[in-house]
């Protein structure tokens, strides 16, 4: 429970059907930590894991009448979420926390903990639907009613075993009519807004985020500085740092040209930046690593798909193929703009999720 | 449910005896203990009647009692009240959060602070207390009884190197009073806290012990209360409750009830330790409250634990609750040497007046259950996660 409409909603619609209800928050940053700190802001208003967010949560439970705890993983969340987005930002990617927080935080720790104490199920307020296919024999993840409001993208992590103690209760609805819902349970919570940005980074500025963190850690931020090349190698200046780059990324390059530019490669080895015309920015091949699959149990054969590459990506047809241990290689029929290292690939058949892997 | 409550070193039930004494206090004996009519005196009599009791539970003088609203409250006028910038003050790694954030408080200010460290029983040395000592130390503070292993410091030698270097000695006796005897004069201490709600009487009322002839700056200005040392309208009903609480815990201490609950606490700790392999007791080996008992039971999550029981309706503790409610690491066992998951992995057990030897039976058989349930999930999940860096 996160103290947004959401989940609370979720909470509520299950006691009301008569479940067992055990309400869980994971306390997993400290906002207050980096206030202040490089020009992070001093206040910090209502991002997840703030007082004011777990307050609303602990007053839903007593509202529906639900034992509520708060259950703190922090460490574990600096160690497998923060860490490694600052490091793949360092190396010239761009990171997916929400993921990592879903597969090391929400479906993990989160499923041991209701495991151990005696919770058959967890679940939670994410648009997604997951059901058991009799005929396949696998759990498989679909795609919500509200299209608007799919996370399905950032689930693709989940195992057959996480899947098969999920519960994700608003599937099936749209969010107006979960914030009715929430009207109708009475919740205070039902018109807060939703949250939009990356939970631990306020107002979305990952760079002073990376410049508090690392000075809160006593390290250093790396030189990551080097030469911003053209498509055919040539240097035509210097940047600050590849932290600061994201593919496809226009502005901000600090040259003039005639034409727009844009970031077309990061060169996590050279600290190269390449920048070219959009037209370089299409390509049809990419390969994810550390894939997982979700309706099937492996990838014996080529396979038609639409595979969606970033989380506001209209999702493209494409074949898939296992190209390696742990690899798989995706050939879109038509280029698609921006394939960024660092996120996601997921594909999809139809409104059921294949699986996913890292672009690497 | 059938709820069973170990956790009355957090705060224990007012017994219905204090609470018989308190309700007239509410409505019908409502007078400011202050004013001069009858209502006034009738106040201002239960007010000093409770003070007399205070004062025999810690074998002082009632005018030795200054009556403040807590543990807390009590902790900070102690530490607050004598030193000014520039001076030296002596504490420990276990102090509670009340005696160590005021210190710390205090450094804002221009003072210096010593913070001792203890050895793994959790005990501080009082060598170290010794050379801890500075030309400009104006104050020690170490507590009587830690809150979460429920070990007793050695106060008495404390006291006798204060007394000798002509240093203030507070000790923060919130866990130790009514658990074990009490004697102001035998420890030698200038100034000694204690809580109601630790004893059976309300939250919201506490007590500091100030020895005659020191003189304490306030932290509230106003009124002439409690000897000009605490201003503000006295509690009538808790400072009642605490006063009758006091009576009840002497009594109770001189008839020896006191080895009734150490028995049953021995029961609990025994009887866990029995059943569940790579258990042990932090703070092993020195001599504790009779009522607490603080296990370690390796490779589980605390946090988990207490969840799990207080499901099945016993209520225990872990840690140190935060602003959220998260549980952090105690910061008394990670001073006793221990690694953040073996602080982590422990809960604490404690047991008050009105706990039963069927409490205790209750407890026996769901403990044992709840750490192999945990213990047999544990590392499942760990290795299929699909991992990103």
């Amino acid at each position: 429970m996160s103290g947004g409409v959401d989940s609370s909603t979720v909470a509520a619609m299950l006691r009301a059907e008569g479940h067992n209800v055990i309400g869980l928050t994971m306390q997993l940053w400290n906002q207050r930590r980096l206030a202040g700190r490089e020009g992070m802001p001093e206040a910090v208003h209502g991002r997840c894991c703030s007082l004011d967010d777990i307050y609303d949560a602990r007053r839903v439970a007593q509202q529906i009448g639900i034992p509520y705890y708060v259950i703190n993983h922090e460490d574990r969340f600096e160690r497998d979420v923060v860490r490694p987005f600052v490091q793949e930002y360092l190396s010239g990617r761009t990171p997916i926390p929400c993921s990592l927080c879903n597969n090391h935080l929400k479906f993990d720790q989160l499923l041991v903990v209701a495991q151990q104490i005696g919770a058959d199920r967890v679940a939670t307020g994410h648009y997604a639907r997951v059901l058991y296919d009799e005929a396949r024999g696998r759990w498989l993840l679909k795609r919500p009613a509200d299209s608007s409001k799919d996370q399905t993208y950032f689930l693709f992590g989940l195992t057959q075993e996480q899947l098969s103690r999920t519960l994700f209760p608003l599937g099936d609805m749209t969010k107006p009519q979960v914030r009715e819902l929430a009207h109708r349970h009475g919740l205070a919570i039902a018109e807060k807004p939703d949250s939009q940005e990356i939970c631990f980074v306020p107002g979305g500025d990952y760079k002073r985020f990376i410049d508090a963190y690392l000075a809160e850690q006593g390290e250093s931020l790396p030189d990551t500085a080097g030469e911003l090349v053209t498509t055919s190698g040539e240097v035509i200046g210097e940047h600050s740092g590849i932290h600061n780059f994201t593919v496809g990324q226009r502005k901000g390059l600090g040259v003039a040209t005639g034409s727009p530019l844009y970031v077309i490669q990061i060169s996590g080895a050279d600290k190269q930046v390449m920048v070219g015309g959009d037209e370089h920015l299409y390509s049809r091949v990419l390969r994810v690593r550390r894939t997982n699959l979700i309706s099937v149990d492996d990838l014996r054969e080529p396979m038609q798909v639409k595979v969606k590459i970033r989380h506001r990506h209209e999702p493209a047809a494409a074949t898939i193929e296992a190209s390696g241990e742990d690899e798989i290689c995706v050939t879109f029929d038509e280029p698609q703009r921006a394939i960024t290292p660092g996120q996601a690939a997921v594909f999809y058949d139809g409104d059921v999720v294949v699986g996913g892997g890292w672009i690497a | 449910m059938h709820r069973v409550y170990l956790d009355n070193n957090a705060t224990t039930p007012v017994l219905p005896e204090v609470f018989e004494a308190m309700r007239p206090y509410f409505a019908e004996c409502f007078g400011n203990a202050s004013s001069i009519h009858h209502h006034g005196q009738e106040s201002r009599a239960a007010v000093e009647d409770a003070r007399e009791s205070v004062a025999h539970l810690l074998g002082c003088s009632a005018s030795e009692i200054v009556f403040t609203s807590g543990g807390t409250e009590s902790d900070n006028l102690a530490v607050a009240g004598w030193v000014a910038a520039g001076d030296h003050v002596v504490t420990s790694s276990i102090e509670h959060h009340a005696v160590l954030h005021a210190c710390k408080h205090l450094e804002t200010m221009g003072c210096e602070v010593t913070v001792l460290p203890v050895d793994g029983r959790g005990m501080i040395d009082p060598a170290d207390v010794r050379r801890a000592l500075r030309p400009n130390t104006k104050l020690i503070s170490l507590m009587m009884a830690n809150n979460e292993t429920g070990v007793l410091q050695p106060v008495d030698e404390i006291g006798k190197i204060a007394a000798e270097a002509k240093i203030l000695f507070h000790t923060d006796a919130v866990q130790a009073a009514a658990k074990v005897a009490i004697d102001v004069r035998r420890i030698g201490c200038d100034a000694l806290s204690i809580s109601g709600h630790k004893i059976h009487a309300p939250q919201g009322v506490g007590a500091l012990y100030v020895k005659k002839g020191t003189r304490i700056q306030p932290l509230f200005h106003g009124g002439r209360h409690e000897r000009s040392r605490r201003a503000g309208t006295e509690n009538v009903p808790g400072i009642v409750g605490l006063g009758k609480a006091a009576q009840l815990a002497k009594e109770s201490l001189d008839r020896g009830d006191d080895k009734v609950l150490s028995a049953m606490r021995d029961r609990l700790e025994q009887g866990i330790l029995a059943q569940v392999d790579d258990a042990s007791v932090n703070g092993w080996g020195a001599t504790r409250v009779p009522n607490t008992t603080n296990i370690r039971f390796d490779h589980i999550e605390g946090e988990s634990l207490v969840i799990a029981l207080d499901l099945k309706g016993l209520a225990v503790s872990t840690g140190a609750a935060c602003s959220s409610g998260a549980i952090e690491p105690s910061h008394v066992l990670i001073a006793m040497g221990l690694r953040p998951e073996q602080a982590r992995a422990s809960i604490r057990f404690s047991l008050g007046k009105q706990t039963t030897q069927a409490d205790i039976e209750f407890a026996l058989g769901l403990v044992p259950e709840a750490v192999a349930r945990l213990r047999a999930i544990s590392p499942r999940y760990t290795k299929q996660v699909v991992a990103s860096s």
